[in-house]
């Protein structure tokens, strides 16, 4: 068996089924391999998208997502790709290829220093230099992105490696890592702590980050919080970890989050953050996470405990595992109705009171009202820039939906690859996509990846031609100086669907907006549907 | 601020030592020194690091080596439990006359002469950092040609503390 083979059939050992990728020289042998399996190559348009389409496809599968690129511009065009996993904690197991092992350092044709480009943001990188390790790393590598904090490993391999013969390969079944040992379970007197303050907090609050969803502990926590009665608030990363009707769920906390959910973290007096890491974003005054209060911190990750906001009550571990012992436990958290009242009352009063644009389309009001027509189980993949803030405070995210978007980094062209991945991890679930038209131009690529693996996406561009945030931003902190904001050279976004072969719809404003979702989100096929924002609109 | 010796031990992969450099670099934590060189065991390397900060700092360095994969321990060796050791060559600048007097200052602090040029003298002194300097600093009076410091080692001492070796 040759090296590459063996990769292939790693992969095969570690039940992968699709793989996102863009072949070049000196990942050929791999790409040869392939043709044997029934792995499902994804080719996508540029690496970049292979990231972040493997990225929505573990995200939605549970697993590690992989994608492939051959080495030089191939492996440094999905390093952007590779740092957007890496900053929401995304299992990713990236393969590039690289140029001959002799050849190292010589600057041969389509050679760079990709583990080294790589470094800061991968939870681990290999480069191979003899083929029979390859069973080895693969178990590792695929050992090490799923589990404690995930995140993406990055494997480059020299073309020579990968065609060199090492006869019959026996995949290990344990990775024996002498110094990777991610603690799973919670400290047992910890777990006892946590049970005896919830049976004295009068204002208890759950605070849900995007580790609770990487943990597969969505039900856990709910369960949780709903035997319990514990308003839940979320971080980004945290949306659609209770249905947005849910009466425990207070939306997304944060400058970018809702009032009353900041409220709610300002005067609660116990609050378990679970899966998260009091981010700038989501937090701007650490403290008010800890001061007067107790703090719990449930993380993957000990490097996260006290590096923003120092709990009282640390605990280390996979939230699932955490939560599990939780149930175990005899907590009886004390009536929490008036709580829930007063909450439920600041979501009332604090509620912005919103003008609603009639001459064009309400991005809010039509987010609200497209993600109503949705189906439950479903898929909302969200892109960077205005349309994310609506979406994430007027999305309605269903029972079962599945809110991804890029939270750590802030990649734009994000959307439409993930929920290409996505799809590959889900068929039969629907599948929305939205974005602005800055975010569209960078991965409008896509469409027709789309078009070739049949995934049946509702792309929705909410199009102001600008580039909405940025120009919000100059718009405040520059009095109107705007620069580089605009986008106006097109395309005809409806000829460009006509050319792709794929369903276009115009909305101009809120005039039949109801018929138009319902016509756009009807039937199994691919369509785009363009709303005209107001260039000055403001989220 | 004050300085910490960590005591790191890790995986003797390739690349091992960038990765912790480039660790401190890029989120911003100092490097006063660091040494490296293989363990009894072959397989781990130990690497003493001489850092600055706070505790809440030193602890989040702490955090943030302990993930990295390589890493199978870090801890901070305190100067009450730990043994430190440097080793600095100074190649001074001697006229006949007045080479004497460097030897004398080299005989006060146990330090040997390892090489003699009609020049110059090279110097070679172990010690902890605070003799080093001031064996460095009785020097003023000389032209120091060059100097090589190799950075701070230290073991804890006793056996209470010892990271045993799988």
């Amino acid at each position: 068996m040759l090296g590459c083979e063996a990769m292939v059939k790693c992969l095969e050992n570690e039940g992968v089924k699709h793989i996102f990728g863009y072949p070049g020289a000196v990942i050929c042998p791999f790409f040869d391999s392939l043709l044997d399996s029934d792995i499902e190559t994804v080719l996508v348009r540029t690496e970049q998208n292979a990231a972040h389409a493997a990225s929505g496809y573990a995200r939605i599968n549970g697993g590690v997502g992989v994608c492939v690129a051959t080495s030089g511009p191939g492996a440094l065009n999905l390093l952007t790709g590779i740092a957007t996993a890496f900053a929401d904690s995304i299992p990713l197991v990236c393969i590039t290829g690289q140029v001959e092992s002799e050849q190292i350092g010589s600057d041969v044709f389509q050679e760079a220093d990709v583990t080294g480009a790589a470094e800061s943001f991968v939870k681990y990188s290999y480069y191979v230099t003899d083929a029979r390790e390859i069973p080895r790393i693969m178990k590792e590598a695929f050992y090490i992105a799923g589990s404690g904090r995930r995140g993406p490993v990055l494997i480059d391999i020299p073309v020579d490696v990968q065609n060199t013969e090492i006869g019959d390969i026996e995949y290990p079944e344990k990775v024996q890592l002498r110094t990777y040992k991610p603690t799973i379970s919670g400290h047992a007197v910890q777990i006892k702590k946590v049970a005896g303050v919830f049976s004295k907090a009068k204002r208890p609050l759950i605070y849900a980050g995007g580790g609770v969803h990487l943990a597969g502990a969505v039900s856990h926590l709910r369960d949780f919080a709903e035997k319990n009665g514990i308003p839940v608030v979320s971080t980004m990363m945290g949306l659609s970890v209770m249905p947005s009707d849910s009466p425990l769920f207070f939306g997304m906390v944060g400058n970018n989050g809702v009032p009353w959910a900041n409220k709610a973290v300002a005067e609660s007096d116990l609050i378990m953050m679970i899966g998260a890491r009091a981010a700038d974003r989501a937090v701007s005054q650490p403290e008010i996470m800890a001061d007067g209060k107790t703090l719990i911190h449930i993380d993957a990750d000990t490097a996260e405990i006290g590096k923003n906001a120092v709990p009282t009550i640390p605990l280390v571990g996979d939230a699932k595992k955490i939560l599990k012992q939780m149930a175990g436990e005899d907590i009886k958290v004390p009536d929490t109705s008036e709580w829930l009242r007063t909450l439920e009352g600041y979501r009332e009063s604090m509620g912005r009171k919103r003008e609603k644009n009639k001459d064009y389309v309400d991005a809010a009001e039509f987010l609200e009202l497209l993600t109503s027509c949705m189906k439950e189980k479903s898929i909302i993949t969200v892109d960077v820039g205005q349309n994310q803030i609506w979406a994430c405070n007027h999305a309605k995210v269903k029972e079962g939906t599945r809110f991804l978007t890029s939270g750590g980094m802030g990649t734009m062209g994000y959307s439409l690859p993930a929920a290409i991945g996505a799809r590959k991890a889900s068929s039969g679930r629907q599948i929305v996509s939205i974005c602005g038209d800055g975010a569209f131009h960078m991965c409008m690529c896509e469409l027709s990846t789309m078009m070739q693996t049949k995934a049946p996406v509702k792309v929705v561009v909410l199009n102001n031609t600008r580039l909405g945030m940025v120009r919000e931003y100059q718009h405040y902190h520059y009095h109107d100086r705007l620069s580089a904001v605009e986008l106006s050279g097109g395309p005809d976004i409806g000829k460009l669907a006509e050319a792709y072969g794929i369903r276009y719809l115009k909305l101009e404003n809120m005039d039949g907006a109801r018929g138009a979702v319902d016509e756009f989100l009807a039937g199994n096929d691919a369509a785009i549907m363009e709303c005209i924002l107001d260039p000055e609109a403001l989220v | 601020m004050n300085n910490k010796v960590l005591q790191l031990l890790v995986d003797n992969t390739s690349g091992v030592l960038s990765r912790i450099s480039g660790l401190f670099a890029r989120r911003g934590y100092n490097i006063e020194s660091i040494t490296a060189g293989v363990t009894a065991d072959p397989k781990f390397t130990r690497i003493t690091i001489v850092t600055t900060g706070d505790d809440e700092i030193i602890e989040q360095i702490k955090n943030q080596v302990a993930k990295l994969v390589d890493v199978r321990d870090i801890k901070v060796l305190e100067p009450s439990d730990s043994v430190y050791r440097e080793l600095v060559l100074v190649k001074v600048r001697v006229s006949a006359g007045d080479r004497q007097g460097v030897i004398t200052i080299a005989d006060v602090f146990r330090a040997n002469i390892i090489d003699v040029g009609p020049e110059s003298l090279v110097v070679e002194l172990t010690g902890k950092q605070d003799k080093i300097e001031a064996f460095i600093s009785l020097l003023d009076g000389y032209e120091i040609l060059e100097l090589a410091r190799t950075g701070v080692t230290g073991l804890g001492r006793g056996i209470s503390n010892v990271t045993y070796l799988d």
